[in-house]
C-alpha cells in the first residue's frame, strides 16, 4: 500500500485497485437497534451485528419473520438510524452514502408511480440528480432493453403484470449505475413461475453489472440459488446466527437440480433450524 | 362508432329517467293541482324563467360570482392548509383538531353574523360563508390524499436522498389529486347552497336568494322556482367543469382504472 505518496494527496493511478480491495463495500460493526427505547412498546430488534460485505457480493439475509432482517437491510439504507455501532457503506458513513445516492433499493411492493408511465417511472432517480431530458430518456430505454421491455416504454405500470412490474422497478434502481443494490423480499409477492425466471434476470443482470446486491428474502432455495454468501439470522432479539458460503459459479436453471446445490438448502435449513433448538 | 355508442350509453339513461320524472310531475300536476299554486308544473317554471329573464339573469350573475370567487378562494386556502399540515407536524397537531372542531359548527347559521361584520346589503358576507363551507372537505380530504400513501414509496424517495419538499412534489401532490377532484365536486353544489341560503339573511337585494324569498312571500312560487332552477344551472354548469378539469389534470388515474 505504502508507495510514498502522502495520504491525503491525490490518488496515484496504479493505487486505485489495491484501495477498492481494502474498502468493504458494507461494514456493519457492533450494531444495535432499539424501536421505542424507554417506552413501553420497546422492541429489541438487532443485536451486535458485526457483517462485512466485499464489492462484488451477493449476500442474502434470510430467517424468520421478526428476526430484524428488513431492519438491517434499512440501517445500510439509512433509512432508519443505528442504536449503537456504526454502519459504513463504500467507507463513508451510511447517511453520506444515500446522500450520495451510492445505493439504490427494491421493495417486495414495485412502487411504480401510477402518474408516471414506465420510461418516466424509471427516470425518476436521473431527474432526482438532475439529468438532463435527452440523457435521461437514453438511460431509460437502455435499462428497459436490460430488463427486457422496451415495448412497454410508453404503457401505464397498471397496465403491466406483477413481475413486469418488479423488473421496472430493477431498472428504475439499476439507472444510475448504483454500486449498490439493496433488496428487500423483492419478489415474495410474486407466483413460483415469475419468481424463478425472475431470479435468472437477477442474476443475468448482476453478472452484467458487477454490483454488489444485499437481498432479504424468506425463501431458502432462493437465497441458495442466488447468493454467494447466506447469512442465517435469528429473532427476540434479531443476530446473526450463521454465515454460510453458497457460491455456485455460474449458476443455470440445470443448477436447481445440482447436488451441491441441494447441499447448501440442507446447510442453510439446518442453520435456521439450530435456533430454534436454542 | 363505439365511442358514439359509449356516449350514448352514458347518458341516454339519465336523460329518458329526467324526461319521465318531469312528465310525470306535468301530468300529476294536471290531473291532481290543475292551479299550480302550492308546486306549479315544469313547464309554467320554465315560462316564469323565460317571462321574467332579465331579473333572473342579472340575479344569477350576480350569485354566480359569489358561489365561484368564493369556491375559487376556499379551494384554494383548503389546499394550501393541507400541504402546510401535512409538511409540518405541529402544524397539524394544533390546526387539524381546530379545523375538526369548527367543521362542527353550523357555518349556515353564521350567515347573519357575517351580514353585522361585513355590512347587511354587502356581497362580503355571502362569499365569507360560501368559502368557509367549501374550505372544509376540501381541507380534510387533501389532508387525506396527502397523508395516505404506501410507506415504500416515500422511503424510496429518501433512498434516492430527495427531501421533503420534493417528496411533497412528486408523490404526495399527484397521489392527493383523486381525493382533491372529490372534493371539488363535492364543494360546487355546497358552494351554491351556501351562497343562496346566505341570500337569505341579507347580501344585495337583486340576488338569486331574495328573489326566492321575495317571490315566495308575495306567493308568487313560479318566479320562486325559476330561480331556484337558475341556482341549479350554475351548480350543474360547475361541477361539470369539475369533470373536465379532473379528466385534463389527472389522465392517469383513469388510465388505471381502465387497466384495472
Amino acid at each position: 500500500m505504502s508507495n510514498g505518496f502522502p495520504t491525503n494527496g491525490p490518488e496515484p493511478p496504479d493505487g486505485d485497485r489495491d484501495c477498492e480491495a481494502v474498502v468493504a463495500a458494507v461494514e456493519v460493526a457492533g450494531v444495535d437497534k432499539v424501536f421505542n427505547p424507554g417506552r413501553s412498546n420497546e422492541v429489541h430488534a438487532l443485536t451486535g451485528i458485526d457483517l462485512r460485505i466485499a464489492a462484488g457480493e451477493f449476500v442474502t439475509l434470510i430467517g424468520p419473520s421478526g428476526c430484524g432482517k428488513s431492519t438491517l437491510l434499512r440501517l445500510i439504507a439509512a433509512l432508519t438510524d443505528v442504536s449503537e455501532g456504526s454502519v459504513t457503506v463504500n467507507g463513508k458513513p451510511a447517511d453520506r452514502a444515500r446522500l450520495d445516492r451510492d445505493y439504490s433499493m427494491v421493495f417486495q411492493r414495485a412502487g411504480l408511480f401510477d402518474w408516471r408511465n414506465v420510461s418516466r417511472n424509471i427516470e425518476l432517480p436521473l431527474e432526482l440528480m438532475g439529468w438532463n431530458a435527452a440523457d435521461r430518456r437514453q438511460r431509460s430505454a437502455e435499462m428497459l432493453e436490460l430488463v427486457k421491455l422496451s415495448e412497454f416504454a410508453r404503457h401505464h405500470p397498471a397496465e403491466l403484470s406483477g413481475g413486469m412490474q418488479q423488473r421496472v422497478a430493477i431498472a428504475r434502481a439499476m439507472s444510475f449505475d448504483p454500486k449498490l443494490l439493496l433488496m428487500d423480499e423483492p419478489f415474495g409477492a410474486l407466483d413460483e413461475m415469475t419468481r424463478e425466471h425472475m431470479q435468472n434476470e437477477l442474476l443475468r443482470i448482476w453478472n452484467e453489472t458487477q454490483t454488489t446486491v444485499i437481498f432479504v428474502t424468506h425463501s431458502i432455495s432462493e437465497a441458495v440459488f442466488l447468493s454467494t454468501r447466506v447469512v442465517v439470522m435469528s429473532p427476540r432479539p434479531g443476530r446473526i446466527s450463521a454465515v454460510i458460503d453458497t457460491d455456485l459459479g455460474e449458476r443455470s436453471e440445470a443448477t436447481r437440480d445440482h447436488p451441491e446445490y441441494f447441499a447448501n438448502v440442507t446447510a442453510v435449513r439446518n442453520a435456521l433450524r439450530g435456533d430454534h433448538a436454542s | 362508432m363505439t365511442a358514439a355508442k359509449a356516449v350514448l350509453r352514458a347518458w341516454l339513461p339519465p336523460v329518458v329517467a329526467a324526461a319521465i320524472m318531469f312528465g310525470c310531475w306535468e301530468a300529476l300536476l294536471a290531473v291532481l293541482n290543475p292551479d299550480g299554486f302550492v308546486l306549479p308544473p315544469p313547464s309554467t317554471i320554465v315560462s316564469a324563467l323565460f317571462g321574467d329573464f332579465d331579473a333572473i339573469s342579472t340575479a344569477t350573475g350576480i350569485t354566480g360570482f359569489i358561489i365561484v370567487t368564493g369556491l375559487i378562494a376556499g379551494v384554494v386556502v383548503g389546499a394550501l392548509a393541507a400541504v402546510l399540515v401535512t409538511a409540518f407536524r405541529s402544524a397539524h397537531e394544533t390546526l387539524t383538531p381546530l379545523a375538526v372542531a369548527v367543521n362542527a359548527v353550523p357555518i349556515i347559521a353564521l350567515a347573519p353574523i357575517f351580514n353585522a361584520w361585513f355590512g347587511i346589503l354587502s356581497p362580503r358576507s355571502n362569499q365569507a360563508v360560501v368559502v368557509v363551507l367549501v374550505f372544509f372537505p376540501v381541507f380534510i380530504n387533501t389532508t387525506r390524499g396527502l397523508g395516505h400513501i404506501e410507506p415504500s414509496q416515500i422511503e424510496l424517495m429518501e433512498s434516492y436522498g430527495a427531501g421533503k419538499w420534493r417528496i411533497m412534489r412528486e408523490v404526495r401532490i399527484p397521489n392527493a389529486m383523486p381525493y382533491f377532484f372529490t372534493a371539488l365536486k363535492l364543494a360546487t353544489s355546497l358552494a351554491v347552497i351556501a351562497a343562496i341560503v346566505a341570500e337569505y339573511f341579507g347580501g344585495r337585494q337583486d340576488a338569486l336568494g331574495n328573489i326566492i324569498t321575495n317571490s315566495a312571500g308575495l306567493t308568487r312560487y313560479d318566479d320562486a322556482w325559476a330561480a331556484v332552477l337558475a341556482g341549479s344551472l350554475v351548480g350543474i354548469g360547475l361541477y361539470a367543469i369539475a369533470v373536465v378539469l379532473e379528466r385534463l389534470v389527472m389522465p392517469w388515474y383513469f388510465a388505471a382504472r381502465r387497466a384495472q
